[in-house]
């Protein structure tokens, strides 16, 4: 019995993983960027949301509806000022602006927010559970899970029954015959890297929501995200969930075992899955 | 008659200028103060990761996100040579090398088969995944770390009589020791890539560098050389770990494997300089003292500024402030093209 609540506490984890990969995922398998800020930018719209809730009154939720728009416009920006400039068939510029990116955000988060670990508060959902006969699960990270699956139906809607998703297709495939059809690349990832930082505010609203966060635990969410991009295959947002929950449930069992393992045990799942998969499960696109 | 050099005037008067600074540099401890002995200690440790680094993305188009895998190791390959065989800490480093370079096998097997991305993701999941394992080592304090004990640091090789010769105390002693061998170690790996980029090997690397399906059609065995490479890297990697750590005597997981401290860093001395020549990270590794004297009492600050600099260099200068330099001024300190020199061809038209 234990076994089998430490595999569903594994999936539910995984849900969360999956939500901080699955903006990644759409970045990365459009324009091929490896944006290394992905994480401290989760971070960064956790600490947007928190604001909303503590100076303005406001209960998560909405502190998150109003933390969209803006992230929006930052991703668009950041995609159109900096990150269009430096893409190319060389993937080193975008790898080390990113880099640069990531620790400026994280330096910054530490001047304006101090070290000091914080915590969106959620009321009466932080504690709740829920027994589903065979397991008691908590609220919060059944949340997660179906917002997880919500946000991957979403994005696979707008990626295959939208024109904006034809052209994020396209230019996936091939950006420079896609500028031939009247698609201007570089305005698609603007909107790619838009939407990504709107799913980067849902993903930290329960990152924020769920455990303290400080602003150094960027890059850890980042590699996570990375691992469950890798293993799901390049361009496939169910691979990315699948990812997602393959790492949290080696995380809960390796956890299991020896709470030292946790991590350990995610990131041994990802190098076995890429030695025997190098190009991750369910690739959609080539790279 | 005529003959291939890479022989310039430049080149030849940094050659004479290197030696000059080099002697100068094992002549200093006699008049400088400790304090400037362990920034110096500090440049010189960073520029060997950086023309390292330099050398694997530079030339090897080989983006590792993960050297600190090798730093750390080479620290605690080092640790345990004193520690559990009760080697000489001098001796010991020669083992963190060597650590660097058995890690780098199984490493290079995994990371290989990776493409671009994936690569740098890889290799720094690996990093991770021996900074976690190395916390499980117990005998070298698990998670929290260790110090060289007292009777091991007291006699390291050669101290005594640095002691003697300068007069100073046993800790200084030990600093100036580690700067002669910082010193010893930058101008081996520096020297040593000016040389692999001079011989055959670093013809080969330019070519892959430049156009990598064009360098196979001539014959260029691709997948050999990002192994040598690679482990070459590694091997240095590790020793430079191993005298970092011995220089400070105390040892962590966390800080061993810092991936700010080996490789962000790093990254920012080599692309601030210009990548893909020896002299940008020698020119990006003062920058970045500088900065950091400066902005010392700044705390974060100093961090901030290194990553918005590094974001505008790539933006506007992407081939660093070395690349401006050379572009403007044809200058070449480390001259490794190959020119066709002898009598000026007559006639034609």
């Amino acid at each position: 019995m234990i076994w089998v609540d430490t595999l569903v506490q594994g999936i539910l984890l995984g849900g969360l993983y999956a939500l901080f990969a699955a903006g990644l995922s759409l970045v990365f398998g459009i324009m091929r960027l490896v944006n290394l800020a992905h994480g401290d930018l989760i971070v960064f719209a956790a600490y947007l949301v928190l604001m909303g809730v503590t100076l303005l009154g406001l209960s998560p939720w909405v502190a998150a509806l109003i933390a969209m728009p803006l992230m929006f416009a930052l991703g668009w920006l950041l995609q159109i000022g900096v990150l269009n400039r430096v893409l190319g068939k060389d993937i080193l510029p975008p790898l080390l602006v990113t880099f640069g990116l990531s620790v400026a955000l994280q330096n910054g988060l530490l001047e304006a927010f101090s070290a000091d670990s914080r915590r969106i508060p959620a009321g009466a959902l932080e504690g709740a559970s829920l027994d589903l006969g065979i397991v008691t699960v908590g609220v919060m990270p059944l949340l997660t899970f179906i917002s997880a699956i919500i946000v991957i139906v979403a994005l696979n809607a707008l990626f295959y029954h939208t024109a904006l998703g034809r052209a994020f297709r396209a230019t996936s495939d091939d950006a420079v015959t896609a500028g031939l059809m009247g698609i201007e690349p570089k305005r698609v990832f603007a909107m790619a890297t838009g939407i990504a930082m709107v799913v980067v505010t849902i993903a930290a609203l329960y990152l924020g929501m769920r455990a303290n966060f400080d602003p150094s635990i960027g890059p850890a969410r980042l590699i996570y995200a990375f691992e469950a991009v890798i293993i799901g295959g390049l361009g496939s947002l169910w691979g990315t969930l699948a990812g997602g929950v393959i790492i949290g449930v080696a995380q809960t069992f390796g956890a299991a075992v020896n709470p030292e393992w946790q991590i350990l045990a995610g990131h041994i799942a990802f190098l076995a899955v890429m030695l025997l998969k190098p190009r991750g499960l369910f690739p959609r696109a080539v790279d | 008659m005529y003959k291939l050099t890479t022989r310039t005037r430049a080149g030849t008067a940094t050659a004479i200028l290197i030696v000059i600074l080099v002697l100068a540099g094992l002549a200093l401890p006699a008049v400088a103060t400790r304090g400037i002995i362990q920034d110096l200690f500090f440049i010189l440790t960073m520029l060997t990761l950086a023309q390292l680094w330099n050398l694997l993305a530079g030339y090897g188009g080989l983006v590792s996100v993960g050297q600190q895998a090798f730093v750390g190791i080479g620290a605690y390959a080092m640790f345990a040579g004193v520690i559990l065989a009760g080697w000489n800490p001098v001796w010991a480093i020669l083992l963190g090398g060597l650590a660097g370079l058995v890690l780098a096998v199984p490493t290079a097997f995994f990371a290989f088969r990776l493409q671009g991305a994936y690569f740098a993701i890889g290799t720094w999941v690996i990093a991770e995944v021996t900074r976690l394992l190395v916390a499980q080592w117990k005998t070298l304090g698990g998670g929290t770390g260790t110090s060289l004990p007292r009777e091991a640091t007291s006699n390291i090789l050669g101290t005594d009589a640095i002691r003697a010769l300068f007069g100073v105390r046993e800790a200084a002693a030990r600093d100036i020791l580690a700067y002669w061998l910082a010193l010893l170690l930058v101008v081996l790996v520096t020297g040593g890539i000016y040389w692999l980029l001079k011989s055959r090997l670093g013809l080969a690397l330019s070519a892959v560098r430049d156009n990598s399906e064009a360098a196979r059609s001539v014959g260029v065995d691709t997948g050999r050389l990002k192994w040598a490479v690679f482990l070459i890297a590694a091997a240095a990697t590790g020793l430079t770990g191993a005298l970092i750590f011995m220089q400070t005597a105390r040892i962590s997981p966390d800080a061993a494997f810092a991936v700010t401290d080996w490789t962000a860093y790093v990254i920012f001395i080599v692309v601030i300089g210009g990548i893909g020549t020896i002299e940008g990270p020698i020119l990006g590794v003062i920058v970045f003292f500088i900065l950091r004297s400066a902005l010392a009492d700044y705390g974060s600050w100093y961090l901030m500024t290194l990553g918005l600099i590094a974001i505008v260099v790539m933006l506007f200068a992407p081939k660093g402030l070395w690349g401006l330099i050379s572009a403007r001024s044809g200058l070449h300190l480390f001259p490794v093209r190959r020119r066709l020199t002898g009598p000026k061809i007559e006639g034609g038209f």
